[in-house]
């Protein structure tokens, strides 16, 4: 069954009614207005759509951003890629499912991709810890793409996460500093980097994997410093602010490429990723290859120099 | 079944309570307030108000005078009182040797946050409160022999959060540092990132990182001291960053804050969680050392890992 929300309602019952006249027994003697009736509905819904998703809400965003049925980053790893060969393991610890990781081409190149991946189903999300990831997981990534560094292959991360896990767990194995030490170290490859925030960008969870020279998002993706529910708790005292704190927050992907805290925006399919996974694969992949096309161009030196700048920049203060 | 969506709260393993670089300023003491001793309670003699502060760890009446001399540790049990950036300073570097920098940028409301307070509201009660521009000092000081680019947070100043300012004032010093060729050190204290700038905030953890990328690989040593509490978005970048990591005694040191971590696990906190001494327990940090040694046990440490660096 179709996952619905609430804010779609609008066109969803045109489009039952659109099923309906299609299901009709087909007959020789098709009457004339039905067809008429088919195409009058469809226009409709078209228009329905574009309204409806040129004006969304801080807070609708954030829930196509956690739609059950949108694409994860294994969906785009084999659609927008291919030829995927999954690596394990920090060589320490563990082998934590809630990052991926490994070879991939990406049209006709070699890469390494790595991504943070949510479950579809209860089963898979306890293998996947629900795309939140340990300290092994952001370890994994850095073991790996520290090789993609030493072997030359550019890296694309995939960004889909609530949030690093909090768990005693990932306390005792020093989840900061995995974290900090991804940042770190992600400043220095001389490899091109391209992070993309393709669902949940959930704070130091998905900057663990997001320092790059250019940062992605998809449209209705969001990327926040804290989650809304988390800040709705913290300044207005009840989770159900959320809708609040994400409008407060300024994390949609439109508002971050605002304020430049982001490189682009990646158009969805109208009505959002999950329509379409295919589209979106192919969407994504072009901006992947402009992107990476342009950075190729660039001399690794001056490449990894206007990536410290890129983060230099971020910041609003007065000097005084 | 399907993931959990926005509007149905999971109390289990779960999307909705993963409480990220934020951690809440509650449950941590405000810094030094005098509790006046009202007459007759815990002794019998008159004390005049003001003077004498009672130790919560031990319950000693600790003469003010001496508190303040002995840097906020108390005499009898070494609690660590909470204290400030500039008595830090004070207490680590010698005489009229720290010149500060970046002393008049401050935090602009760019997002004009506007939530329960507005965030330029809490800005002008917390300057006025504290005295400060914001929840950090920098400059340039003498510790014994050796010249340090400096950092000092200060909690009292909105949970020692981390915004544009902190986050800025944190890179020039480790830039100054990495251009001068100077030791850096970071003192920290933080619930973590500041809400009210948004992505502005959490892109200061990959900002001052990278400054430390850059500082770390001319060979230059940088140490950060964790002090009660330092959390989230600050642990997860340059506070774990340090060549040695170094804590004040029974700091409260994490990413995630306790009560998220108790919701989201759905189980009991292991004794003394997220403390300094849990830490040293598990190989996460160098060592623990009181207030009173601070100075003293750095310049040491200084003087070990600067010894190739002078000769440089």
């Amino acid at each position: 069954m179709k996952h619905l929300l609430d804010f779609e309602k609008p066109y969803i019952d045109l489009q039952r009614r659109l099923e309906e006249l299609r299901e009709q027994p087909e007959e020789t003697d098709v009457p004339l207005d039905i067809g008429d009736e088919i195409r009058q509905l469809e226009e409709k819904i078209e228009a329905k759509k574009r309204e409806l998703y040129s004006n969304l809400s801080a807070w609708q965003r954030v829930q196509l951003a956690r739609h059950p049925q949108r694409p994860y980053s294994l969906d785009y790893i084999n659609k927008t890629f291919s030829g995927f060969s999954e690596l394990h393991g920090d060589r320490l610890f563990h082998d934590d499912h809630a990052i991926v990781a490994g070879f991939a081409m990406l049209g006709e190149r070699r890469v390494m991709v790595v991504g943070t991946q949510k479950g579809r189903d209860t089963k898979e999300n306890i293998k996947r810890n629900f795309g939140c990831a340990h300290p092994e997981g952001y370890r994994k990534a850095l073991r790996i793409m520290g090789m993609a560094n030493r072997f030359g292959l550019p890296i694309v991360c995939l960004i889909d996460t609530a949030g690093a896990y909090p768990g005693v767990a990932a306390e005792e194995r020093h989840i900061a500093k995995a974290i900090a030490i991804n940042l770190r170290e992600m400043t220095l490859f001389s490899v091109p980097m391209i992070s993309v925030v393709i669902g949940e960008g959930g704070s130091g969870g998905a900057l663990g994997i997001g320092v790059s020279d250019r940062t992605l998002i998809l449209e209705n993706a969001y990327y926040s410093v804290i989650s809304p529910e988390g800040c709705a708790a913290i300044l207005w005292k009840d989770r159900a602010a959320a809708p609040q704190a994400a409008e407060a927050l300024k994390i949609t992907a439109n508002d971050l490429h605002e304020l430049n805290l982001v490189d682009e925006v990646v158009p969805e399919p109208l009505g959002g990723a999950h329509n379409d996974h295919n589209a979106m694969a192919d969407t994504l992949r072009d901006a992947l290859l402009r992107n990476l096309n342009e950075l190729e161009q660039i001399d690794p030196e001056i490449r990894l120099q206007e990536r410290y700048a890129k983060y230099r920049r971020h910041g609003k203060y007065i000097e005084g | 079944m399907v993931p959990p969506m926005a509007d149905t709260p999971k109390k289990t393993l779960g999307l909705e309570t993963v409480e990220p670089a934020v951690t809440p300023p509650t449950d941590v003491e405000p810094a030094i307030e005098k509790k006046p001793v009202s007459p007759g309670t815990s002794r019998k003699r008159e004390i005049p108000q003001g003077l004498w502060t009672k130790c919560p760890e031990c319950g000693e009446m600790i003469f003010d005078k001496e508190l303040e001399e002995n840097l906020k540790v108390c005499p009898h049990c070494t609690h660590h009182f909470p204290t400030t950036a500039w008595d830090r300073i004070n207490a680590l570097t010698e005489p009229e040797s720290f010149q500060e920098t970046e002393a008049d940028m401050i935090s602009v409301d760019t997002l004009e946050f506007t939530g329960t307070a507005a965030y330029a509201d809490k800005l002008e009660k917390h300057k006025e409160k504290t005295g400060l521009k914001d929840a950090v000092i920098t400059g340039i000081g003498r510790m014994g022999d050796h010249e340090v680019a400096l950092g000092v947070m200060d909690f009292n100043f909105l949970g020692g959060s981390m915004g544009s300012v902190v986050g800025e004032k944190i890179t020039r010093i480790i830039e100054l540092a990495t251009e001068r060729r100077l030791p850096a050190i970071v003192i920290s204290s933080s619930g973590g990132a500041r809400m009210y700038e948004g992505m502005f905030s959490l892109m200061q953890l990959a900002k001052t990182s990278a400054a430390i990328a850059y500082h770390g690989r001319q060979g230059l040593p940088y140490l950060s001291v964790l002090t009660h509490p330092t959390t989230a978005g600050v642990m997860a970048s340059y506070a774990s960053l340090g060549d040695l990591i170094i804590s004040e005694p029974k700091a409260m040191i994490g990413f995630a804050g306790p009560r998220v971590i108790k919701d989201t696990t759905q189980s009991e906190l292991p004794e003394g969680f997220q403390t300094a001494e849990f830490l040293m327990e598990r190989g996460l940090i160098d060592s623990i050392i009181d207030r009173t040694e601070m100075k003293a046990r750095i310049t040491e440490y200084l003087d070990y890992l600067c010894l190739n660096l002078k000769k440089g």
